[in-house]
């Protein structure tokens, strides 16, 4: 996914004057060339990332249209306040785009984590927040994205599913469920490919989506009043519950039960090893899934 | 003449913070920011309200946000806000709080207040401006003025973009720093000696001095950052 907004970003460039990215250091490389052709319009503070936060802003009061780029704790954590002030009370907007989202980062530790991203851009108003599951979406999700003035949230993944989806903005269903149904799955980005195979055996509607804010309120409501039952499970790869008061909102004129899957808010995985060791840990790998939908769903 | 004509001069600059703080002439006038944004706006800055929307304006950035009243004073001086709009500023409804809104007040180019955000919003105008080749119509680059107090000099975030800022050589922004000693910790070697150590150009100026403060404004500086220390008496 990395890649594949390097490059997208470097072929956007040479057509929109408007777009300059900032970064500091990290994936600096991966700009070279587009810093060669577009001088001025790739900008390398160093490791400064408030001011990285800062700058940006400043770009889009005169109109360009900012791409800020680095790891999800340096880029959304340090700077969370230059991203309310800098960019949201400004009225200015930016394309930030993240690596490392939640335990991508398994080896390198805590300081390199950042399960919480999503769930601190929430509370500030005014984002678009995309997940996306696939390189190919990544580039999808660009193309809306760039030309635009608006802020948006771009969280890329080291973990990816194994197809693209076509991007409505919105809930997609993957796999329907039947009229008398145990309810709704909701899989969020990279989660859907092991959320399919973990209720492979359930009778549950399986929906996606790689955009999360603003959520598919209207859509959730509608695949609920379609199932057998107002039951609904979310399945997220950043903090436990992220959406839930979104799910809530949705639901609000019904009796309704749900349940969050994610990073657990309760306690720090102090481990290292690999995303998947951290899935595993977390309930968020198949075998965990598949657990938790069939306590929830009463199977 | 119109009535908003009047209203205009420095010396009627206490009557307008009066009309936002009381009548207290003597504590108007010292405001720690009032000259300085005079100077600014009376004699350096290219824009006007006519102008508050065009690309090639010159900005002013007031990072110091809070006591903005010389600020709102100035921009009613000088046309960019109705004289009546000072009149119950920080009531609901007003368009004027105790740190300004951009959104909200005409001709404010940020909204400010909290420390330490200014100076990295101003490199990133400066450095927009640059980008996009934006020119005043006699070929020359659009100043970006960015005003901060001494003790917000404190905030990490500033020295992330002073450090930028002489490296990357941006010589269309200016710093002024109002320094009424109002740093804990205090500068070793001063202020000036701080940007100067980054790259920046810098003048030591009496802050209430309007020539002065012109001078240290207009005189070339050739083509990095300049940093304007505008020294006045420390508030008690």
């Amino acid at each position: 996914m990395r890649e594949v907004f390097g490059a997208a970003v470097s072929e956007a460039m040479d057509d929109d004057p408007r777009l300059a990215v900032v970064l500091a250091v990290i994936s600096a490389g991966m700009f070279r060339r587009a810093a060669a052709r577009h001088p001025g319009r790739v900008i390398d503070l160093g490791i400064r990332e408030q001011a990285m936060i800062g700058t940006a802003g400043g770009l889009a009061l005169t109109g360009m249209r900012p791409v800020v780029h680095s790891y999800a704790p340096f880029l959304v954590e340090r700077p969370f306040e230059q991203i309310k002030l800098d960019l949201g009370h400004q009225d200015a907007g930016a394309v930030l785009v993240s690596i490392g989202g939640s335990y991508d980062a398994a080896a390198e530790g805590r300081t390199h984590q950042a399960p919480g991203d999503v769930a601190l851009i929430d509370t500030l108003p005014g984002w678009t927040v995309h997940v996306p599951g696939h390189a190919d979406e990544v580039r999808a999700v660009l193309r809306d994205a760039l030309p635009g003035d608006d802020r948006v949230y771009i969280r890329l993944s080291g973990t990816a599913n194994r197809a693209p989806l076509p991007l409505s903005g919105g809930l997609a269903v993957v796999r329907p469920g039947s009229a008398r149904s145990a309810g709704v799955v909701v899989a969020v980005g990279p989660m859907l490919d092991r959320t399919l195979e973990a209720t492979a055996d359930l009778d549950v509607t399986v929906a996606y989506t790689a955009t999360v804010r603003p959520f598919d309120r209207a859509g959730l409501s509608a695949l609920v009043a379609a199932s057998g039952n107002a039951d609904v499970m979310l399945v997220e790869p950043y903090l436990r519950g992220t959406s839930a008061h979104e799910v809530s909102e949705a639901l609000a004129d019904r009796r309704h039960r749900q349940l969050s899957l994610g990073v657990p808010r309760d306690t720090e995985l102090r481990a290292y090893g690999t995303p998947a060791d951290h899935a595993r840990a977390h309930g968020l790998d198949v075998r965990g899934i598949a657990r938790a939908a069939r306590d929830f769903f009463l199977v | 003449m119109p009535t908003t004509a009047a209203l205009t001069r420095y010396a009627d600059l206490p009557a307008l913070i009066g009309l936002m703080e009381g009548d207290e002439k003597h504590s108007a006038a010292a405001h720690s920011t009032l000259d300085v944004v005079w100077v600014l706006y009376d004699r350096v800055l290219a824009v006007t309200p006519e102008t508050a929307d065009d690309p090639a304006r010159d900005r002013f950035l007031l990072s110091k946000g809070h006591g903005p009243a010389a600020f709102y004073a100035v921009l009613a001086a000088k046309g960019f806000l109705d004289v009546s709009a000072l009149r119950g500023w920080t009531a609901f409804g007003s368009a004027l709080g105790h740190h300004p809104d951009r959104v909200l007040v005409p001709g404010a180019e940020i909204g400010s207040g909290s420390l330490g955000h200014g100076l990295p919003i101003a490199l990133g105008t400066a450095l927009g401006l640059r980008a996009r080749n934006v020119r005043r119509p006699d070929g020359s680059e659009p100043r970006t003025v960015v005003l901060v107090g001494d003790g917000e000099l404190d905030e990490g975030s500033n020295h992330e973009a002073i450090a930028a800022a002489g490296r990357l050589g941006v010589g269309s922004l200016t710093t002024v720093v109002v320094d009424n000693g109002s740093a804990l910790h205090g500068w070793p070697g001063g202020i000036a000696r701080r940007f100067e150590l980054e790259g920046w150009a810098t003048r030591e100026v009496q802050g209430r001095d309007h020539d002065a403060l012109h001078a240290a404004f207009t005189r070339p500086w050739g083509d990095r950052p300049l940093a304007v220390v505008a020294r006045v008496r420390p508030t008690s």
